[in-house]
């Protein structure tokens, strides 16, 4: 048995269970206006660039680009506790949207601006799946 | 009316600043009626003559309007984030200027400290897309996302560390000429260097203190603030914009743009140039802010911003003394609203051993994705 995961988890509702459902499968999707292709992170139901409500979940490439990163020393989870100081990096995908995440299997000196990651799965619970990063150059 | 004919026709009439640090048992009401009443007495004025009430961070006007008897013609509440506090001020200069009301009480408490207010972690709600969407990867915090603009701009511009800390050690030099403020043991460079990390590259010297305190304005139009207790404060200029559609991560620009189109309007409200700043308020939620406010509002061109501070250029006796009372890293966290009262005590002369001399004009500028500025002058033209 592994130990209980003590991070917190997301919440999944009814708009955001695409992106969630694709994590399981190893499968990076987000949500794009079939409208006017506008690719975007959060799953509102309306196109924010040109308002449809018709929305599609486009497979990404899962490569980007660390756009920041910040080195959390302050613990403001208990369930991060043990591995601070930790990274959170701000990938943009190379289909240009912006998100947070961490890097794995990295010294956070290596942890820099500029540098080229790929996604990888992190199945943390057996329903959970998180989108991390690692660094391909 | 065009926007220069609105220039010097409102006035801050009165102001109110309560102790500032741990204040436990005080509500944020009750900081605000002190600091409501404190300013009402600055101006000469009673509870009796308020006819426009705007309160922030306050959590209700009702509550508030029973507690202190009033029934004010024109009404409003803001919530309790920092960029409200320009964009109030902006609010009831117009609706003076309208004729919504006469004397406008704007009134904000903040019981932070003492209620154990967090600004990461689960209760935060940093960003429009909800920070919990976040937490999973353990980001979170309004720092963390300022350290990452900061670690943006030192790539991309070589700002250092070191620059920050320039800042924290002029607003602290401030401070220790402020008997209000909470901060007064000085700190040096090194100080700031060897303060621990909070999330990297800000260390905790970067960092706003979090605190208990009200503040209060009392705005009515220039020709009644004449007569009143004080002399008369006048608004000369405001404006504002906003960098809201992507709000979930930090600007590619660091709010250049709306600051840019601000500074314009401002200005140009005003009738005034930088030049004829004698003090600048910048709100310092974070140092990084203080560099990006520079560059957008354009005290120096982008990407310069640190080696303009490290020229001192912020320190009383340098071209723009800046957050003369301490600022939020080291006065109060206040939430621009102190440093909007500080503008007011140097434009009167009521500063003391940190008095900008013969200050004629101060900018108020306030970077977040609500960017405003508020230009003050002694004079009403």
């Amino acid at each position: 048995m592994s130990v209980a995961y003590r991070k917190p988890l997301p919440v999944v509702d009814s708009r955001n269970r695409p992106y969630w459902e694709a994590l399981r499968r190893h499968e990076l999707r987000l949500p794009r206006c079939a409208a006017c292709g506008t690719l975007r992170f959060a799953p509102f139901r309306h196109c924010p660039a040109c308002g449809s409500e018709d929305t599609e979940w486009p497979q990404l490439s899962g490569r980007g680009t660390i756009w920041s990163r910040a080195i959390f020393h302050q613990v403001y989870f208990e369930g991060f506790r043990d591995e601070a100081p930790y990274n959170v990096v701000l990938v943009q995908l190379d289909e240009g949207v912006k998100l947070y995440s961490n890097i794995v299997g990295a010294d956070n000196a290596e942890i820099r601006i500029g540098r080229r990651v790929e996604a990888c799965f992190d199945d943390v619970t057996p329903e959970v799946t998180l989108l991390k990063f690692r660094l391909v150059d | 009316m065009t926007r220069r004919e609105l220039s010097g026709v409102v006035a801050v009439a009165g102001v109110g600043t309560t102790k500032f640090g741990r204040l436990p048992g005080y509500s944020a009401e009750d900081l605000g009626i002190e600091a409501m009443d404190l300013a009402l007495a600055d101006a000469g004025l009673g509870r009796g003559d308020v006819d426009g009430l705007i309160v922030s961070r306050i959590p209700d006007y009702q509550q508030f309007c029973e507690m202190t008897g009033l029934d004010p013609r024109y009404v409003q509440i803001t919530p309790g984030q920092g960029r409200m506090s320009g964009s109030s001020i902006q609010m009831a200069a117009l609706a003076i200027a309208a004729g919504q009301c006469d004397v406008c009480a704007l009134v904000y408490g903040n019981n932070g400290r003492s209620a154990g207010s967090k600004y990461g972690g689960e209760a935060d709600r940093y960003g429009g897309a909800g920070g919990s969407v976040w937490f999973p990867y353990g980001m979170t915090s309004p720092g963390a996302a300022h350290a990452m603009q900061f670690e943006r701009h030192a790539h991309l511009y070589g700002t250092t560390s070191l620059h920050l800390a320039e800042i924290a050690v002029a607003f602290r030099n401030h401070a220790v000429l402020n008997p209000d403020a909470v901060m007064r043991q000085p700190i040096t460079v090194e100080d700031h260097q060897n303060s621990r990390f909070i999330a990297e590259p800000l260390h905790l010297f970067d960092y706003c203190l979090i605190n208990d305190g009200g503040v209060a304005l009392i705005l009515t139009s220039a020709e009644r603030a004449r007569d009143m207790a004080k002399p008369p404060v006048y608004i000369r200029g405001f404006a504002q914009a906003s960098a809201l559609a992507d709000v979930y991560v930090p600007p590619e620009d660091f709010w250049r743009d709306p600051m840019r189109r601000v500074a314009e309007e401002v200005y140009a409200m005003a009738g005034v140039t930088r030049d004829d700043m004698s003090a600048l308020m910048i709100y310092d939620n974070f140092t990084p802010t203080v560099l990006f406010s520079l560059e957008g509002f354009g005290f120096c061109k982008p990407g310069e911003s640190g080696p303009f501070v490290a020229e001192g250029q912020l320190r009383l006796g340098g071209r723009f003394p800046t957050n003369t009372s301490g600022g939020h890293l080291s006065d109060s966290y206040m939430q621009g609203w102190a440093l909007n009262v500080e503008a007011v005590r140097q434009l009167r002369g009521e500063c003391g051993d940190r008095q900008v001399k013969d200050a004629s004009h101060v900018q108020f500028m306030l970077g977040s994705p609500i960017v405003s500025s508020i230009i003050y002058g002694k004079d009403p033209r």
